[in-house]
């Protein structure tokens, strides 16, 4: 099985963002270019399965990978090793040309990462949560925890318990982790799961907002994002 | 990174386990109350003779305080490893040591510091004589820490699994045995008159022994439990 990384054609458009998968060669090492992500050479083998082997991607300032796939093919196996959390049986993650773990505390600083169990203590409130978040990573100054719950649309719910807050409410406590503090790479694992209409086209809006301030992003989805700036690549694993 | 930066950051995560804590008042109580009830069911079971219950107690106060260490452990990284808080733990842009030392700080200020408080009360109830509950409360001052840090590895290797507990009481339990032979020996030597700094100082020893070494190992447990 090898993964096909497709990637956009088109060179970063800021209204609309139309992307055209392209059999891509795999990508040279750029070690010179500022805030890239670049992952060479991986495989993963989970209980004897390889899901995908000699899988190369890069992801630049204001661009953003989906990565696309049926269940089971390895997306969120490919995102926990993509921020560090897991090992590649082989190859190697770049944060700047620099493997992650030799430069750990500048990735861990500049990565915020959101998986399918959000990281929200349901017995703190959504305040509480954030105010922790904020003091192990590097908050955002120009906003301010209510500002992040405002954005989300959880100003009224910011102190009560977050266990008592619905899946979806959750969710967004998780995504206004990502408004009140300052990560340039987000690796998103679902981050339309559980979200209404209103939460999607807000999780759209955020990451544009990103891209155009120059971040990165990896997304696993499998709905089509739609998307005011920055390029989007797209990855099948099969 | 400074030096005050990771103190603060090892503040922030204490002060977040202790918030939790409160906001869980039962899982701080069942420990303790389990010591207090064990402690107290000796003397109903074997007896009110004064000089039997003073053998027994260095040995029932330290063997009730370890299981009731055993019966807490989990909680040290258990609810964070099931609500993926333990992932963006991992994720921080600070030493993992760092974290699993305030992990196991917090687990001590909420399972061995009341034991200190409590302890001293149930060696009177035994018949302890003050010299030795003296030195009883300084054997928990140097023991209980030992337990949490120990516990801390031993959690640290089991929270991926989805029946960790046996085993976990398995990797740790024979881990605590140094720890009630010379505590309880200490406590045994001072109701007897005996010097007890040997045993004191072996205690501390392995306080040291755990404090430096403990971080890194359960820090290393970790990265493999959450891969």
């Amino acid at each position: 099985m090898k993964a096909i990384l497709a990637r956009s054609a088109q060179p970063p458009a800021h209204d609309i963002t139309m992307s055209f998968p392209l059999v891509d060669p795999p990508a040279a090492p750029c070690a010179a270019s500022p805030s890239v992500l670049e992952a060479v050479g991986l495989e993963c083998i989970r209980s004897d399965r390889v899901l995908f082997t000699d899988l190369h991607l890069a992801v630049r300032s204001g661009q953003l990978l989906q990565v696309e796939g049926p269940n089971g093919a390895g997306k969120t196996s490919l995102l926990r090793i993509l921020c560090g959390l897991a090992a590649p049986t082989q190859g190697e993650v770049r944060w700047q040309g620099q493997a992650i773990r030799r430069v750990w505390q500048q990735f861990m600083t500049d990565t915020a990462y959101i998986g399918h169990h959000h990281g929200i203590k349901g017995d703190l409130t959504p305040a509480e949560n954030l105010r922790i978040a904020r003091a192990l990573g590097r908050p955002q100054p120009d906003v301010t925890i209510d500002d992040a719950l405002y954005q989300v649309g959880l100003e009224d719910f910011s102190d009560v318990p977050a266990r008592i807050l619905s899946a979806g409410q959750k969710r967004r406590v998780a995504l206004s982790r990502l408004l009140a503090t300052q990560a340039r790479l987000w690796i998103l694992d679902e981050p339309l799961a559980a979200l209404d209409v209103k939460g999607i086209g807000l999780v759209e809006e955020m990451l544009s907002e990103h891209l155009r301030r120059g971040g990165m992003a990896v997304v696993t989805t499998h709905q089509p994002l739609a998307l005011g700036h920055g390029q989007l690549t797209r990855l099948s694993l099969a | 990174m400074a030096d005050s930066g990771l103190i603060k950051v090892f503040g922030i995560l204490v002060w977040r386990d202790l918030l939790l804590a409160l906001r869980r008042r039962a899982q701080i109580m069942n420990p303790l109350m389990f010591f207090v009830i064990v402690v107290t069911l000796f003397p109903l079971g074997i007896g009110p003779e004064p000089n039997l219950l003073q053998t027994l107690a260095p040995g029932v106060i330290w063997v009730a305080a370890l299981l009731a260490a055993m019966l807490s452990l989990e909680s040290i990284f258990h609810s964070d490893f099931e609500d993926g808080s333990l992932e963006q733990l991992l994720l921080i842009p600070h030493p993992l040591s760092v974290t699993v030392l305030a992990k196991a700080a917090a687990h001590w200020l909420t399972t061995g510091l009341p034991l200190l408080f409590l302890a001293p009360l149930l060696a009177v109830l035994l018949h302890l004589p003050n010299e030795a509950i003296r030195v009883l409360v300084l054997s928990l001052v140097l023991g209980t820490p030992v337990l949490s840090l120990i516990g801390a590895i031993g959690v640290a290797l089991t929270v991926g699994l989805r029946r960790g507990g046996v085993l976990l009481s398995l990797l740790v339990l024979p881990l605590y045995i140094p720890v009630l032979i010379f505590a309880a020996g200490a406590v045994d030597n001072a109701a007897g008159g005996l010097p007890v700094t040997a045993h004191l100082s072996i205690l501390g020893a392995l306080l040291a022994f755990t404090l430096s070494l403990s971080p890194w190992a359960a820090a290393a447990a970790l990265r493999i439990s959450v891969e």
